[in-house]
């Protein structure tokens, strides 16, 4: 019995959260006495994964597989977990995990739990931890089978180091034509910016902004944390800013290390999409503002006044630590 | 063009969430429940597709009876008709497998699912249903127009887009962007009088494996009260998040 992660890479280099499963793999290893094997796709040093306690890595290389394709790669995870006899199949939660996640359970007679936020409860019954109700409460889930897939909530462990020397080893599952048949016509990719998924830290505005001429103060403050932007629903409803930055029960889920929310009153469902996050800082020239209840530090003031001093505050911070 | 809708029955996104007899179970007490809202999205989008291509538009639910008043709205929104599989959900997979038997026997050319639904966010139903059926499988699906028997579909990724094609039959996860939040649909009065007498089917359900189960619920730990800072303290807001959140 072994336990597999998928490590998922871009372009060639692993995703920090493929780390962070990795991490969260060594451990539930050690508690089940068993190994932790990850297989990877078209990754280039796989050795960074043993960083993090991976024991063995099931490399595969296809040029087939350059862009994500579910069914692909749910195949590949399958027969990787086959071949290792493994018990617990873990995934980030990513959207191209999340995509893949059901098509692996269904293809090994899996229970499958997702949104997953800590080390399991109980290994017999086998219980976790989730978050539910769009992250307003948690979720005990028991699965019931004898193989299970789990999906771990971003940034909900962390990364912790503990050396091993990784056995690398060439792996080619096969892949039928039944498994391209959803084909990737075109990416478009938003280039030279921190995304949503992969910060650590998001900064996000709101109608207190009171324009999109506005948003380079946003972008500016951004820019020196190390920062994706967001915004709330009015904003992307206004057309200020794209969909794809709206944050929230229908939009993005946020779990960040630090979420920054400018001019935001802070509506349900917009606190049920950032409720994952670890640090939240609110600016708000509104002191009764909902978001100040759920907020861990808060400034009551004007943001177009606020987040050119903040920024530039920052700016001398980060250069008398650099 | 024969279209299925899935449609979650889940409390209103405003819903207070508390839980009852020893926190097993959610208290259903003063709650509004709603078609989940990423389903929403893709039943306007049918009956988009009815309106310009001529579709048919059934929507099916897995639950109990009081899950008919979502039903009802959706017929009255514009699906031709409705199916109830007659079970309380238990998890992901044993919907997933309710559902692909009303597709077997309906031979839908497009199912549109929701991506995930607000109360238990499994985000499984979709691509499990697609699996049992052998059919191609969009997630996260932000667009979709159908020509003839290919779909051309966009799936938001992290940090982007992707275009995609794939032929009929096809299942999505769908969500906004499928329709703009302001051209959803809200049943007007012919619509409501109408879907009185559109046909509503309960089924049985068949034999499906539990594979998972919610065993418990727990509300997250009360929150500390925020600290504030003067406008103009604003070294003391960057100390803090330096110094005791440790976040910058």
């Amino acid at each position: 019995m072994s336990l597999l992660i998928y490590a998922e890479s871009a372009d060639g280099k692993f995703k920090k959260v493929a780390f962070e499963l990795a991490s969260y793999a060594k451990k539930v290893a050690e508690s089940l006495g068993t190994t932790v094997t990850a297989v990877t796709v078209n990754a280039g040093n796989v050795s960074e994964l043993s960083k993090y306690g991976v024991d063995k890595v099931l490399k595969v290389s296809n040029d087939k597989l350059n862009n994500f394709n579910a069914k692909a790669f749910a195949d590949v995870v399958e027969q990787a977990a086959q071949k290792e006899g493994a018990k617990v199949i873990l995934l980030s939660s990513t959207t191209d995990s999340l995509y893949m996640a059901p098509l692996v359970a269904v293809g090994l007679d899996a229970g499958f739990a997702s949104n997953v936020v800590g080390l399991p409860l109980s290994t017999s019954p086998f219980q976790v931890k989730r978050n539910a109700f769009s992250n307003k409460a948690f979720n005990i889930t028991e699965i019931n089978t004898d193989v299970k897939v789990l999906s771990l909530a971003k940034n909900s462990y962390g990364l912790v180091e503990s050396n091993a020397a990784a056995v690398e080893e060439d792996f080619a599952p096969s892949l039928n034509d039944a498994d391209f048949n959803v084909k990737v016509e075109s990416v478009e990719k938003t280039t030279g910016k921190v995304t949503i998924a992969d910060a650590d830290v998001v900064v996000s505005g709101g109608r207190g902004l009171k324009g999109p001429e506005n948003w380079g103060i946003l972008e500016d403050l951004a820019g020196v944390l190390g920062a994706a932007t967001a915004c709330s629903k009015p904003v992307s409803d206004l057309g200020w800013r794209p969909h794809s930055e709206h944050v929230g029960q229908t939009g993005k889920p946020v779990a960040a290390n630090l979420y920054v929310a400018v001019g935001i009153s802070g509506a349900i469902q917009h606190i049920a999409g950032i409720n994952s996050s670890k640090v939240k800082v609110v600016i708000n020239t509104d002191a009764d503002a909902p978001f100040f209840k759920v907020a861990d530090y808060g400034i009551v003031g004007d943001a177009l006044e606020i987040l050119p001093r903040l920024t530039q505050k920052l700016k001398e911070f980060k250069t008398q630590n650099a | 063009m024969k279209i299925l809708v899935c449609i979650s029955h889940v409390p209103d996104t405003t819903s207070k969430i508390n839980f009852v007899n020893g926190d097993t179970e959610f208290d259903t007490n003063g709650v509004q429940y709603v078609i989940n809202p990423n389903d929403e999205f893709g039943l306007t989008r049918a009956i988009w597709f009815q309106e310009q291509q001529g579709a048919n538009v059934t929507v099916v639910n897995v639950g109990g009876a009081d899950a008919e008043a979502t039903l009802r709205k959706a017929l009255a929104i514009g699906a031709n008709e409705a199916i109830r599989v007659n079970a309380t959900p238990t998890d992901g997979f044993f919907v997933a497998k309710q559902l692909a038997e009303v597709a077997k026997s309906g031979g839908y050319d497009l199912i549109i699912c929701g991506r995930e639904s607000l109360d238990y966010n499994g985000g499984m139903v979709p691509g499990m249903l697609a699996s049992l059926l052998d059919y191609n499988f969009v997630n996260s699906c932000a667009e979709i127009t159908i020509n003839g028997t290919s779909a051309k579909a966009a799936r938001e990724i992290d940090g982007g887009k992707e275009t995609i094609s794939a032929a009929l039959p096809l299942v999505i996860g769908g969500q906004k962007g499928l329709v703009e939040e302001k051209d959803l649909r809200i049943p007007n009065m012919r619509g409501i009088m109408t879907a009185r007498t559109k046909v509503l089917t309960v089924l049985e359900p068949v034999a499906a494996n539990i594979n998972t189960k919610a065993v418990k619920f727990e509300k997250p730990a009360p929150k500390s009260a925020v600290k504030l800072f003067a406008a103009d303290d604003l070294d003391g807001l960057i100390n803090a998040l330096h110094n005791e959140a440790k976040v910058i």
